[in-house]
Protein backbone atom coordinates (compact mmCIF):
# COMPACT_ATOMS: atom_id res chain seq x y z
CA UNK A 1 0.00 0.00 0.00
CA UNK A 2 1.19 3.33 -1.11
CA UNK A 3 0.59 4.45 2.37
CA UNK A 4 1.73 3.26 6.07
CA UNK A 5 -0.60 3.42 8.94
CA UNK A 6 2.14 5.51 10.26
CA UNK A 7 1.63 7.86 7.60
CA UNK A 8 -1.96 7.97 7.95
CA UNK A 9 -1.40 9.09 11.44
CA UNK A 10 1.07 12.03 10.65
CA UNK A 11 -1.17 13.44 8.31
CA UNK A 12 -4.60 12.86 10.73
CA UNK A 13 -2.15 15.26 13.14
CA UNK A 14 -1.24 17.90 10.84
CA UNK A 15 -5.21 18.38 10.01
CA UNK A 16 -6.26 18.30 13.76
CA UNK A 17 -8.73 15.36 13.15
CA UNK A 18 -8.95 12.84 15.73
CA UNK A 19 -9.67 9.15 14.02
CA UNK A 20 -10.80 6.16 15.29
CA UNK A 21 -8.85 2.99 14.78
CA UNK A 22 -11.18 2.04 11.87
CA UNK A 23 -11.11 5.11 10.38
CA UNK A 24 -7.11 4.92 9.92
CA UNK A 25 -7.41 1.62 8.48
CA UNK A 26 -10.08 2.61 5.72
CA UNK A 27 -8.49 5.81 4.85
CA UNK A 28 -5.45 4.12 5.01
CA UNK A 29 -6.86 1.80 1.82
CA UNK A 30 -9.06 4.45 0.47
CA UNK A 31 -5.96 7.27 0.41
CA UNK A 32 -3.87 4.36 -1.26
CA UNK A 33 -5.91 3.53 -3.78
CA UNK A 34 -7.14 6.90 -5.16
CA UNK A 35 -3.10 7.73 -4.87
CA UNK A 36 -2.12 4.85 -7.13
CA UNK A 37 -4.81 5.96 -9.90
CA UNK A 38 -3.06 9.67 -9.64
CA UNK A 39 -0.05 8.07 -10.47
CA UNK A 40 -0.92 8.31 -14.82
CA UNK A 41 0.29 11.95 -14.07
CA UNK A 42 3.53 11.09 -13.34
CA UNK A 43 3.35 9.81 -17.53
CA UNK A 44 3.79 13.58 -18.38
CA UNK A 45 6.66 15.12 -18.99
CA UNK A 46 5.76 18.79 -17.37
CA UNK A 47 9.37 20.16 -16.95
CA UNK A 48 8.53 22.73 -19.04
CA UNK A 49 5.35 23.68 -17.98
CA UNK A 50 4.34 26.74 -15.53
CA UNK A 51 1.72 26.21 -12.55
CA UNK A 52 -1.12 27.60 -12.93
CA UNK A 53 -1.55 30.11 -10.43
CA UNK A 54 -4.42 32.05 -11.69
CA UNK A 55 -7.13 30.42 -13.93
CA UNK A 56 -7.84 33.53 -15.65
CA UNK A 57 -5.41 36.38 -17.10
CA UNK A 58 -7.02 39.68 -15.28
CA UNK A 59 -4.71 40.83 -12.81
CA UNK A 60 -5.54 40.52 -9.04
CA UNK A 61 -7.24 43.34 -7.87
CA UNK A 62 -6.08 45.05 -4.35
CA UNK A 63 -9.00 46.84 -2.48
CA UNK A 64 -6.91 50.70 -1.16
CA UNK A 65 -6.82 50.01 2.60
CA UNK A 66 -8.51 52.10 4.51
CA UNK A 67 -10.60 51.52 7.67
CA UNK A 68 -14.94 50.77 6.75
CA UNK A 69 -17.20 49.85 9.12
CA UNK A 70 -17.01 46.19 10.78
CA UNK A 71 -19.65 43.91 11.54
CA UNK A 72 -21.18 44.47 15.07
CA UNK A 73 -19.33 42.94 17.57
CA UNK A 74 -22.78 41.17 19.16
CA UNK A 75 -22.57 39.40 15.71
CA UNK A 76 -19.66 38.05 15.67
CA UNK A 77 -19.60 36.85 18.95
CA UNK A 78 -23.36 35.31 18.39
CA UNK A 79 -21.51 32.05 17.03
CA UNK A 80 -19.22 31.38 19.11
CA UNK A 81 -19.11 28.13 21.20
CA UNK A 82 -18.27 30.34 24.30
CA UNK A 83 -17.06 34.14 24.90
CA UNK A 84 -16.01 36.06 27.95
CA UNK A 85 -15.79 40.00 28.42
CA UNK A 86 -16.70 40.49 24.77
CA UNK A 87 -14.08 37.74 23.38
CA UNK A 88 -13.85 34.45 22.77
CA UNK A 89 -13.05 32.06 25.39
CA UNK A 90 -10.41 29.20 25.30
CA UNK A 91 -8.88 26.63 27.81
CA UNK A 92 -5.66 27.83 29.47
CA UNK A 93 -2.63 27.28 26.95
CA UNK A 94 0.21 28.26 28.58
CA UNK A 95 1.23 26.25 31.59
CA UNK B 1 -57.12 24.85 -13.72
CA UNK B 2 -53.40 25.41 -13.66
CA UNK B 3 -52.04 25.43 -10.57
CA UNK B 4 -49.77 28.69 -9.53
CA UNK B 5 -46.46 26.25 -8.69
CA UNK B 6 -46.99 25.36 -12.61
CA UNK B 7 -46.71 28.76 -14.29
CA UNK B 8 -43.50 29.14 -16.05
CA UNK B 9 -41.34 31.92 -15.05
CA UNK B 10 -42.43 34.64 -17.39
CA UNK B 11 -46.12 33.91 -16.48
CA UNK B 12 -44.63 34.33 -12.56
CA UNK B 13 -43.89 37.74 -14.13
CA UNK B 14 -46.43 38.57 -16.13
CA UNK B 15 -49.00 37.48 -13.81
CA UNK B 16 -47.25 39.35 -10.72
CA UNK B 17 -46.93 43.26 -12.97
CA UNK B 18 -50.97 42.62 -13.34
CA UNK B 19 -51.60 41.89 -10.28
CA UNK B 20 -52.94 38.52 -11.07
CA UNK B 21 -51.72 36.97 -8.53
CA UNK B 22 -49.42 38.58 -5.19
CA UNK B 23 -46.05 37.88 -4.21
CA UNK B 24 -48.12 36.58 -0.74
CA UNK B 25 -50.14 34.28 -2.73
CA UNK B 26 -46.84 32.93 -4.65
CA UNK B 27 -44.85 32.58 -1.89
CA UNK B 28 -47.58 30.68 0.43
CA UNK B 29 -48.54 28.43 -2.63
CA UNK B 30 -44.68 27.53 -3.22
CA UNK B 31 -44.80 26.75 0.80
CA UNK B 32 -47.90 24.87 0.53
CA UNK B 33 -45.95 22.70 -2.51
CA UNK B 34 -42.72 22.35 -0.30
CA UNK B 35 -44.78 21.27 2.41
CA UNK B 36 -46.45 18.47 1.11
CA UNK B 37 -43.22 17.40 -0.93
CA UNK B 38 -40.48 17.61 1.47
CA UNK B 39 -41.25 14.12 2.95
CA UNK B 40 -40.50 12.60 -0.24
CA UNK B 41 -37.80 14.38 -1.42
CA UNK B 42 -36.21 16.60 1.28
CA UNK B 43 -34.70 19.38 -1.06
CA UNK B 44 -34.04 21.19 1.79
CA UNK B 45 -32.38 22.21 5.37
CA UNK B 46 -34.39 25.42 6.65
CA UNK B 47 -37.50 26.40 5.14
CA UNK B 48 -37.42 30.45 6.19
CA UNK B 49 -41.52 30.83 6.20
CA UNK B 50 -41.80 33.80 8.15
CA UNK B 51 -38.92 35.92 6.02
CA UNK B 52 -40.29 35.19 2.94
CA UNK B 53 -43.59 36.16 3.94
CA UNK B 54 -42.16 39.28 4.59
CA UNK B 55 -40.32 39.87 1.90
CA UNK B 56 -43.31 39.01 -0.33
CA UNK B 57 -45.78 41.61 1.14
CA UNK B 58 -42.43 43.81 0.82
CA UNK B 59 -42.94 43.36 -2.91
CA UNK B 60 -46.50 43.95 -3.10
CA UNK B 61 -46.34 47.19 -1.59
CA UNK B 62 -44.05 48.07 -4.38
CA UNK B 63 -45.85 46.99 -6.78
CA UNK B 64 -48.94 48.77 -5.48
CA UNK B 65 -46.34 51.89 -5.60
CA UNK B 66 -45.53 50.88 -9.15
CA UNK B 67 -49.20 50.17 -10.44
CA UNK B 68 -50.24 54.11 -9.72
CA UNK B 69 -46.68 55.50 -11.52
CA UNK B 70 -45.15 53.36 -13.74
CA UNK B 71 -42.46 56.27 -14.12
CA UNK B 72 -40.51 54.35 -12.02
CA UNK B 73 -39.39 50.66 -13.38
CA UNK B 74 -39.22 47.90 -11.33
CA UNK B 75 -37.24 44.42 -11.57
CA UNK B 76 -38.53 41.89 -13.45
CA UNK B 77 -37.76 39.63 -10.04
CA UNK B 78 -39.80 41.44 -7.93
CA UNK B 79 -41.50 38.80 -5.75
CA UNK B 80 -40.11 35.90 -7.26
CA UNK B 81 -39.42 33.01 -5.48
CA UNK B 82 -36.24 31.75 -5.13
CA UNK B 83 -34.38 28.96 -3.15
CA UNK B 84 -30.34 28.97 -1.92
CA UNK B 85 -28.31 26.43 -1.72
CA UNK B 86 -27.24 26.25 1.84
CA UNK B 87 -23.37 27.06 1.43
CA UNK B 88 -24.43 30.74 0.31
CA UNK B 89 -24.80 32.75 3.47
CA UNK B 90 -28.48 34.51 4.59
CA UNK B 91 -28.25 37.24 6.96
CA UNK B 92 -30.11 35.85 10.58
CA UNK B 93 -30.66 32.66 8.65
CA UNK B 94 -28.77 29.40 9.58
CA UNK B 95 -26.36 27.89 7.04
CA UNK B 96 -25.05 24.90 7.53
CA UNK B 97 -23.01 23.56 4.72
CA UNK B 98 -24.49 20.36 5.36
CA UNK B 99 -22.48 20.01 8.18
CA UNK B 100 -23.25 18.76 11.70
CA UNK B 101 -20.20 21.87 12.64
CA UNK B 102 -22.21 24.48 11.31
CA UNK B 103 -25.20 22.98 12.89
CA UNK B 104 -25.77 26.29 14.69
CA UNK B 105 -24.65 29.12 12.99
CA UNK B 106 -26.37 31.91 12.17
CA UNK B 107 -25.16 34.21 9.13
CA UNK B 108 -24.29 37.81 10.53
CA UNK B 109 -24.62 38.65 6.86
CA UNK B 110 -25.38 38.36 3.12
CA UNK B 111 -23.28 36.41 0.56
CA UNK B 112 -22.76 39.61 -1.82
CA UNK B 113 -25.25 37.33 -4.67
CA UNK B 114 -27.86 36.89 -2.03
CA UNK B 115 -27.57 40.65 -1.34
CA UNK B 116 -28.01 41.77 -5.23
CA UNK B 117 -31.14 39.07 -5.77
CA UNK B 118 -32.56 40.33 -2.53
CA UNK B 119 -32.09 44.16 -3.90
CA UNK B 120 -33.64 42.78 -6.89
CA UNK B 121 -36.89 41.90 -4.70
CA UNK B 122 -36.59 38.18 -5.08
CA UNK B 123 -38.30 36.57 -2.06
CA UNK B 124 -36.00 33.61 -0.26
CA UNK B 125 -37.90 30.19 0.54
CA UNK B 126 -35.33 28.32 2.27
CA UNK B 127 -31.88 26.62 2.12
CA UNK B 128 -31.66 23.38 -0.09
CA UNK B 129 -29.69 20.61 0.62
CA UNK B 130 -26.20 19.86 -0.44
CA UNK B 131 -23.17 17.66 0.16
CA UNK B 132 -21.09 18.73 2.98
CA UNK B 133 -19.21 21.54 2.57
CA UNK B 134 -20.38 20.92 -1.05
CA UNK B 135 -18.08 17.75 -1.42
CA UNK B 136 -19.75 15.27 -3.46
CA UNK B 137 -21.61 14.13 -6.30
CA UNK B 138 -25.07 12.64 -4.85
CA UNK B 139 -26.32 14.93 -1.90
CA UNK B 140 -25.58 11.84 0.04
CA UNK B 141 -23.18 13.91 2.13
CA UNK B 142 -25.19 15.94 3.88
CA UNK B 143 -25.37 15.48 7.56
CA UNK B 144 -29.18 16.40 7.52
CA UNK B 145 -30.51 13.77 5.36
CA UNK B 146 -30.80 12.39 1.57
CA UNK B 147 -32.44 14.27 -0.96
CA UNK B 148 -34.26 12.02 -3.60
CA UNK B 149 -34.09 12.79 -7.18
CA UNK B 150 -38.14 13.70 -7.99
CA UNK B 151 -38.05 11.46 -11.30
CA UNK B 152 -37.27 8.18 -9.02
CA UNK B 153 -37.45 8.45 -4.86
CA UNK B 154 -34.36 5.59 -5.10
CA UNK B 155 -32.40 7.16 -6.58
CA UNK B 156 -30.14 10.40 -6.06
CA UNK B 157 -30.72 13.87 -7.22
CA UNK B 158 -26.90 14.21 -8.23
CA UNK B 159 -24.53 16.48 -6.23
CA UNK B 160 -23.48 18.60 -4.37
CA UNK B 161 -26.64 21.41 -5.82
CA UNK B 162 -29.41 18.39 -5.49
CA UNK B 163 -31.29 20.06 -3.23
CA UNK B 164 -31.54 23.11 -5.56
CA UNK B 165 -32.11 20.96 -9.05
CA UNK B 166 -34.58 18.59 -6.95
CA UNK B 167 -36.51 21.44 -5.62
CA UNK B 168 -36.70 23.08 -9.31
CA UNK B 169 -38.25 20.56 -10.93
CA UNK B 170 -40.88 19.35 -8.81
CA UNK B 171 -42.00 22.64 -8.23
CA UNK B 172 -41.18 23.72 -5.29
CA UNK B 173 -39.07 26.75 -5.89
CA UNK B 174 -39.13 28.51 -9.70
CA UNK B 175 -35.35 28.96 -9.22
CA UNK B 176 -32.41 28.34 -7.43
CA UNK B 177 -29.09 28.84 -6.90
CA UNK B 178 -26.52 26.45 -6.77
CA UNK B 179 -22.81 26.51 -6.30
CA UNK B 180 -20.28 24.55 -8.69
CA UNK B 181 -16.65 23.64 -7.81
CA UNK B 182 -16.32 20.20 -10.21
CA UNK B 183 -19.34 19.80 -11.45
CA UNK B 184 -22.38 20.44 -8.88
CA UNK B 185 -24.85 22.64 -10.63
CA UNK B 186 -23.99 21.23 -13.48
CA UNK B 187 -24.52 17.23 -12.93
CA UNK B 188 -27.49 17.90 -10.43
CA UNK B 189 -29.12 19.74 -13.00
CA UNK B 190 -28.77 16.84 -15.44
CA UNK B 191 -29.63 14.10 -13.13
CA UNK B 192 -33.15 15.98 -12.14
CA UNK B 193 -33.65 16.94 -16.22
CA UNK B 194 -33.60 20.97 -15.35
CA UNK B 195 -31.26 23.66 -16.76
CA UNK B 196 -28.27 24.58 -14.91
CA UNK B 197 -25.23 27.57 -15.45
CA UNK B 198 -21.74 27.36 -13.98
CA UNK B 199 -20.66 30.85 -14.66
CA UNK B 200 -17.07 31.80 -15.54
CA UNK B 201 -14.80 31.98 -12.58
CA UNK B 202 -15.00 35.55 -11.03
CA UNK B 203 -17.80 36.66 -12.70
CA UNK B 204 -20.15 35.93 -9.63
CA UNK B 205 -19.00 37.00 -6.74
CA UNK B 206 -17.79 34.36 -3.92
CA UNK B 207 -18.48 36.53 -0.78
CA UNK B 208 -20.62 34.75 0.94
CA UNK B 209 -20.31 31.29 -0.13
CA UNK B 210 -18.39 29.02 2.09
CA UNK B 211 -15.13 28.56 0.74
CA UNK B 212 -14.61 24.69 -0.26
CA UNK B 213 -12.21 25.02 -3.32
CA UNK B 214 -10.93 29.04 -4.24
CA UNK B 215 -9.66 28.98 -7.37
CA UNK B 216 -12.88 26.69 -8.74
CA UNK B 217 -15.85 27.84 -6.63
CA UNK B 218 -18.19 29.67 -9.04
CA UNK B 219 -22.14 30.43 -7.69
CA UNK B 220 -24.58 29.35 -10.70
CA UNK B 221 -28.90 29.41 -11.57
CA UNK B 222 -30.36 26.49 -11.61
CA UNK B 223 -34.10 27.19 -13.67
CA UNK B 224 -36.69 25.64 -15.63
CA UNK B 225 -35.74 26.80 -18.38
CA UNK B 226 -32.59 28.80 -19.91
CA UNK B 227 -34.73 31.65 -20.77
CA UNK B 228 -34.97 31.85 -16.98
CA UNK B 229 -31.46 32.01 -16.28
CA UNK B 230 -31.10 34.73 -19.17
CA UNK B 231 -33.32 36.66 -16.59
CA UNK B 232 -31.47 36.02 -13.28
CA UNK B 233 -27.79 35.99 -14.75
CA UNK B 234 -27.47 39.77 -15.12
CA UNK B 235 -28.78 40.55 -11.54
CA UNK B 236 -26.38 37.88 -10.12
CA UNK B 237 -22.88 39.04 -11.59
CA UNK B 238 -20.59 41.87 -11.17
CA UNK B 239 -17.91 43.18 -9.72
CA UNK B 240 -17.41 42.80 -5.89
CA UNK B 241 -14.92 45.00 -4.30
CA UNK B 242 -15.08 42.22 -1.33
CA UNK B 243 -14.06 39.45 -3.76
CA UNK B 244 -10.27 39.66 -4.90
CA UNK B 245 -10.98 37.45 -7.62
CA UNK B 246 -14.34 38.77 -9.01
CA UNK B 247 -13.81 40.58 -12.18
CA UNK B 248 -15.47 43.83 -13.36
CA UNK B 249 -17.76 42.58 -16.85
CA UNK B 250 -20.69 43.64 -15.90
CA UNK B 251 -23.95 42.02 -18.61
CA UNK B 252 -26.77 44.90 -18.84
CA UNK B 253 -29.49 42.09 -20.36
CA UNK B 254 -29.60 39.31 -22.23
CA UNK B 255 -31.65 39.60 -25.21
CA UNK B 256 -33.18 36.41 -26.42
CA UNK B 257 -35.39 38.32 -28.75
CA UNK B 258 -33.22 40.05 -31.42
CA UNK B 259 -33.14 36.32 -33.59
CA UNK B 260 -33.18 32.92 -31.77
CA UNK B 261 -29.83 31.44 -32.57
CA UNK B 262 -26.49 33.93 -32.35
CA UNK B 263 -25.52 33.74 -35.94
CA UNK B 264 -22.50 31.64 -37.55
CA UNK B 265 -21.59 29.53 -34.12
CA UNK B 266 -19.48 26.64 -34.20
CA UNK B 267 -19.97 23.81 -31.92
CA UNK B 268 -16.96 21.84 -31.08
CA UNK B 269 -17.64 17.55 -30.44
CA UNK B 270 -14.21 16.49 -28.61
CA UNK B 271 -13.66 13.14 -28.75
CA UNK B 272 -12.15 12.63 -25.65
CA UNK B 273 -15.53 12.86 -23.87
CA UNK B 274 -17.04 10.13 -26.11
CA UNK B 275 -15.47 7.25 -24.37
CA UNK B 276 -16.55 3.66 -23.96
CA UNK B 277 -17.58 4.50 -20.07
CA UNK B 278 -20.51 5.73 -21.07
CA UNK B 279 -24.35 4.61 -21.15
CA UNK B 280 -25.41 4.30 -24.56
CA UNK B 281 -28.49 5.75 -24.07
CA UNK B 282 -26.57 8.96 -22.97
CA UNK B 283 -24.41 9.08 -26.13
CA UNK B 284 -27.31 8.40 -28.36
CA UNK B 285 -29.33 11.01 -27.01
CA UNK B 286 -26.74 13.65 -27.17
CA UNK B 287 -26.11 12.59 -30.72
CA UNK B 288 -29.56 13.26 -31.39
CA UNK B 289 -29.41 16.90 -29.55
CA UNK B 290 -25.85 17.84 -31.60
CA UNK B 291 -28.35 17.32 -34.69
CA UNK B 292 -30.85 19.83 -33.57
CA UNK B 293 -28.52 22.18 -32.87
CA UNK B 294 -26.88 21.81 -36.73
CA UNK B 295 -30.19 22.14 -37.38
CA UNK B 296 -30.70 25.29 -36.23
CA UNK B 297 -27.63 26.69 -38.36
CA UNK B 298 -24.99 25.86 -36.02
CA UNK B 299 -21.40 24.69 -37.47
CA UNK B 300 -20.64 21.11 -36.24
CA UNK B 301 -16.58 20.51 -35.85
CA UNK B 302 -14.64 17.45 -34.31
CA UNK B 303 -11.86 18.89 -32.08
CA UNK B 304 -9.69 17.65 -29.65
CA UNK B 305 -8.87 17.79 -25.52
CA UNK B 306 -6.09 15.49 -25.58
CA UNK B 307 -5.42 16.21 -21.57
CA UNK B 308 -8.99 15.53 -20.72
CA UNK B 309 -8.60 11.94 -18.82
CA UNK B 310 -6.13 13.93 -16.23
CA UNK B 311 -8.83 16.52 -14.96
CA UNK B 312 -9.84 13.72 -12.21
CA UNK B 313 -6.95 13.79 -10.82
CA UNK B 314 -5.65 17.01 -10.97
CA UNK B 315 -8.83 17.89 -9.63
CA UNK B 316 -9.07 15.94 -6.71
CA UNK B 317 -5.32 16.83 -5.60
CA UNK B 318 -5.93 20.79 -6.10
CA UNK B 319 -9.55 20.65 -4.88
CA UNK B 320 -9.39 18.99 -1.37
CA UNK B 321 -5.44 20.95 -1.25
CA UNK B 322 -7.46 24.07 -0.89
CA UNK B 323 -10.20 22.48 1.15
CA UNK B 324 -7.76 21.44 3.79
CA UNK B 325 -6.63 24.73 4.18
CA UNK B 326 -10.17 26.29 3.86
CA UNK B 327 -11.59 24.27 6.39
CA UNK B 328 -8.90 24.53 9.11
CA UNK B 329 -11.14 27.93 10.51
CA UNK B 330 -13.38 24.77 11.70
CA UNK B 331 -11.87 24.83 15.05
CA UNK B 332 -14.48 24.98 17.83
CA UNK B 333 -13.37 28.46 18.90
CA UNK B 334 -15.05 31.17 16.95
CA UNK B 335 -17.89 29.98 15.36
CA UNK B 336 -19.52 26.60 14.90
CA UNK B 337 -19.99 24.18 17.01
CA UNK B 338 -17.21 22.68 19.92
CA UNK B 339 -16.22 19.26 21.19
CA UNK B 340 -15.19 20.16 24.55
CA UNK B 341 -11.71 19.58 26.68
CA UNK B 342 -9.54 20.87 28.98
CA UNK B 343 -7.46 21.11 26.76
CA UNK B 344 -7.16 23.25 23.48
CA UNK B 345 -5.41 21.20 20.83
CA UNK B 346 -7.81 18.15 21.98
CA UNK B 347 -10.35 20.76 21.24
CA UNK B 348 -9.41 21.11 17.49
CA UNK B 349 -8.55 17.24 17.13
CA UNK B 350 -12.09 15.90 18.47
CA UNK B 351 -14.16 19.41 17.22
CA UNK B 352 -12.99 18.23 13.62
CA UNK B 353 -13.10 14.63 14.01
CA UNK B 354 -16.27 14.42 15.52
CA UNK B 355 -18.47 16.66 13.45
CA UNK B 356 -16.31 16.09 9.73
CA UNK B 357 -18.17 13.55 7.90
CA UNK B 358 -16.05 10.82 6.06
CA UNK B 359 -16.03 12.73 2.91
CA UNK B 360 -14.83 15.68 4.24
CA UNK B 361 -12.58 14.18 6.32
CA UNK B 362 -11.13 12.20 3.19
CA UNK B 363 -10.81 15.46 1.20
CA UNK B 364 -8.72 17.01 4.31
CA UNK B 365 -6.23 14.08 4.49
CA UNK B 366 -6.00 13.74 1.02
CA UNK B 367 -5.23 17.57 0.56
CA UNK B 368 -3.38 17.77 3.68
CA UNK B 369 -1.20 14.75 2.70
CA UNK B 370 -1.11 16.65 -0.98
CA UNK B 371 0.60 20.12 0.63
CA UNK B 372 2.80 18.21 3.04
CA UNK B 373 6.72 18.58 3.16
CA UNK B 374 8.33 16.05 0.75
CA UNK B 375 5.18 15.45 -1.39
CA UNK B 376 3.90 18.81 -2.71
CA UNK B 377 5.90 19.10 -5.54
CA UNK B 378 4.98 15.29 -6.43
CA UNK B 379 1.15 16.09 -6.58
CA UNK B 380 -0.09 19.84 -5.96
CA UNK B 381 2.67 21.23 -7.84
CA UNK B 382 2.21 18.31 -10.75
CA UNK B 383 -1.15 18.77 -10.47
CA UNK B 384 -1.21 23.05 -10.86
CA UNK B 385 1.32 21.97 -13.88
CA UNK B 386 -1.22 19.63 -15.36
CA UNK B 387 -3.81 22.29 -15.17
CA UNK B 388 -2.14 24.60 -16.82
CA UNK B 389 -2.44 21.54 -20.35
CA UNK B 390 -6.30 21.49 -19.43
CA UNK B 391 -6.38 25.10 -19.95
CA UNK B 392 -4.56 25.33 -22.54
CA UNK B 393 -6.62 22.65 -24.31
CA UNK B 394 -9.31 24.77 -24.32
CA UNK B 395 -7.68 27.89 -25.32
CA UNK B 396 -6.61 26.13 -28.10
CA UNK B 397 -9.75 24.52 -29.28
CA UNK B 398 -11.63 28.30 -28.73
CA UNK B 399 -9.44 29.02 -31.24
CA UNK B 400 -11.77 27.64 -34.01
CA UNK B 401 -15.32 26.94 -32.55
CA UNK B 402 -17.17 28.72 -30.05
CA UNK B 403 -19.17 26.13 -28.31
CA UNK B 404 -17.56 22.69 -26.89
CA UNK B 405 -20.25 20.22 -26.80
CA UNK B 406 -19.94 16.92 -24.27
CA UNK B 407 -22.19 14.26 -22.11
CA UNK B 408 -22.48 16.01 -18.34
CA UNK B 409 -22.40 12.65 -16.57
CA UNK B 410 -21.18 9.15 -17.82
CA UNK B 411 -24.40 7.75 -16.76
CA UNK B 412 -27.77 8.94 -15.47
CA UNK B 413 -29.02 9.10 -11.59
CA UNK B 414 -27.25 6.28 -9.79
CA UNK B 415 -29.40 4.40 -6.54
CA UNK B 416 -28.88 6.12 -3.40
CA UNK B 417 -25.71 4.19 -1.94
CA UNK B 418 -24.72 2.93 -5.29
CA UNK B 419 -21.00 4.02 -4.00
CA UNK B 420 -21.37 4.28 -0.77
CA UNK B 421 -17.91 2.60 -0.35
CA UNK B 422 -16.39 3.73 -3.15
CA UNK B 423 -14.88 7.09 -3.21
CA UNK B 424 -12.92 6.69 -6.17
CA UNK B 425 -16.32 5.62 -8.18
CA UNK B 426 -17.73 8.60 -7.21
CA UNK B 427 -15.19 10.55 -8.38
CA UNK B 428 -15.66 9.45 -11.49
CA UNK B 429 -18.91 10.68 -11.82
CA UNK B 430 -17.63 14.10 -12.51
CA UNK B 431 -15.29 13.06 -14.87
CA UNK B 432 -17.01 15.23 -17.05
CA UNK B 433 -18.00 18.32 -15.78
CA UNK B 434 -14.01 18.70 -13.79
CA UNK B 435 -12.22 20.44 -16.73
CA UNK B 436 -14.28 23.58 -17.06
CA UNK B 437 -13.57 24.34 -13.46
CA UNK B 438 -10.53 23.78 -14.16
CA UNK B 439 -9.92 26.06 -17.17
CA UNK B 440 -12.34 28.62 -14.90
CA UNK B 441 -14.69 28.47 -18.07
CA UNK B 442 -18.44 28.42 -18.21
CA UNK B 443 -20.62 25.60 -18.81
CA UNK B 444 -24.41 25.03 -19.31
CA UNK B 445 -26.83 21.60 -18.81
CA UNK B 446 -30.12 21.63 -20.13
CA UNK B 447 -32.17 18.13 -20.58
CA UNK B 448 -32.09 16.85 -24.71
CA UNK B 449 -34.31 13.32 -23.28
CA UNK B 450 -34.73 10.38 -21.22
CA UNK B 451 -33.51 6.79 -20.46
CA UNK B 452 -34.98 3.76 -20.63
CA UNK B 453 -35.68 4.06 -16.70
CA UNK B 454 -37.55 7.46 -17.13
CA UNK B 455 -34.79 9.06 -16.30
CA UNK B 456 -33.50 12.59 -17.52
CA UNK B 457 -30.68 12.73 -19.80
CA UNK B 458 -28.51 16.36 -20.00
CA UNK B 459 -26.16 17.86 -22.73
CA UNK B 460 -23.37 19.96 -21.44
CA UNK B 461 -22.33 22.99 -23.90
CA UNK B 462 -18.98 25.15 -22.17
CA UNK B 463 -17.92 28.42 -23.46
CA UNK B 464 -14.82 30.62 -23.53
CA UNK B 465 -14.24 32.78 -20.98
CA UNK B 466 -17.00 35.31 -20.37
CA UNK B 467 -19.50 33.52 -22.97
CA UNK B 468 -22.39 32.79 -20.76
CA UNK B 469 -25.09 34.62 -23.01
CA UNK B 470 -23.93 32.33 -26.29
CA UNK B 471 -24.73 29.67 -23.83
CA UNK B 472 -27.36 30.75 -22.39
CA UNK B 473 -28.78 31.72 -26.37
CA UNK B 474 -27.86 28.58 -27.73
CA UNK B 475 -29.55 26.51 -25.08
CA UNK B 476 -33.25 28.83 -25.41
CA UNK B 477 -32.77 28.15 -29.52
CA UNK B 478 -32.75 24.19 -28.49
CA UNK B 479 -35.37 24.80 -25.89
CA UNK B 480 -37.64 26.38 -28.63
CA UNK B 481 -37.93 23.75 -30.61
CA UNK B 482 -37.76 20.46 -28.05
CA UNK B 483 -39.90 20.22 -24.71
CA UNK B 484 -37.65 18.24 -23.14
CA UNK B 485 -37.23 20.59 -20.15
CA UNK B 486 -40.91 21.40 -19.50
CA UNK B 487 -41.44 17.36 -18.47
CA UNK B 488 -42.13 16.90 -15.05
CA UNK B 489 -41.67 14.04 -12.78
CA UNK B 490 -44.47 14.26 -10.46
CA UNK B 491 -48.28 15.58 -11.34
CA UNK B 492 -49.71 18.50 -8.53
Amino acid sequence: MKLSRKQVEHIANLARLSLSAKEITQFQEQLSSILDYFEQLQDLDTNDILPTTRVLSIPCRLRTDYPTASLPLDDLLMNAPDTENDQFRVPQILP
Amino acid sequence: MTQITELTFQEIINSLQSGEISSHQLTKAYLKRIEKLEEDIHAFITITEEQALTQADKADKRFAVWRKDKTQPISPLLGVPLAVKDVLTVHNIRCTAGSKILGNFVSPYNATVVDQLLDAGMVILGKTNTDEFAMGSSTENSAYGVTHNPWDLSRVPGGSSGGSAAAVVANMAPIALGTDTGGSIRQPASFCGVTGLKPTYGRVSRFGLIAYGSSLDSAGAIARAAADIALLFPMMSGFDPKDSTSVNIPIERINLQDNIMPAQLRLGIPKEYFTSGIQPEVEIAIRKAINVLESLGIEIKEVNLPHTKYALPVYYLIAPAEASANLARYDGIRYGSRVDSTEMWDIFRKTRGTLFGAEVKRRIMLGTYALSAGYYDEYYGKAQKVRTLIKEDFDNVFKTVDLIAAPVSPTTAFKIGAHRDDPLAMYLEDIFTLPANLAGIPGITFPVGFDSHCLPIGIQLMGAPFQEEKLIRTAHAYQMVTDWHTRKPIPN
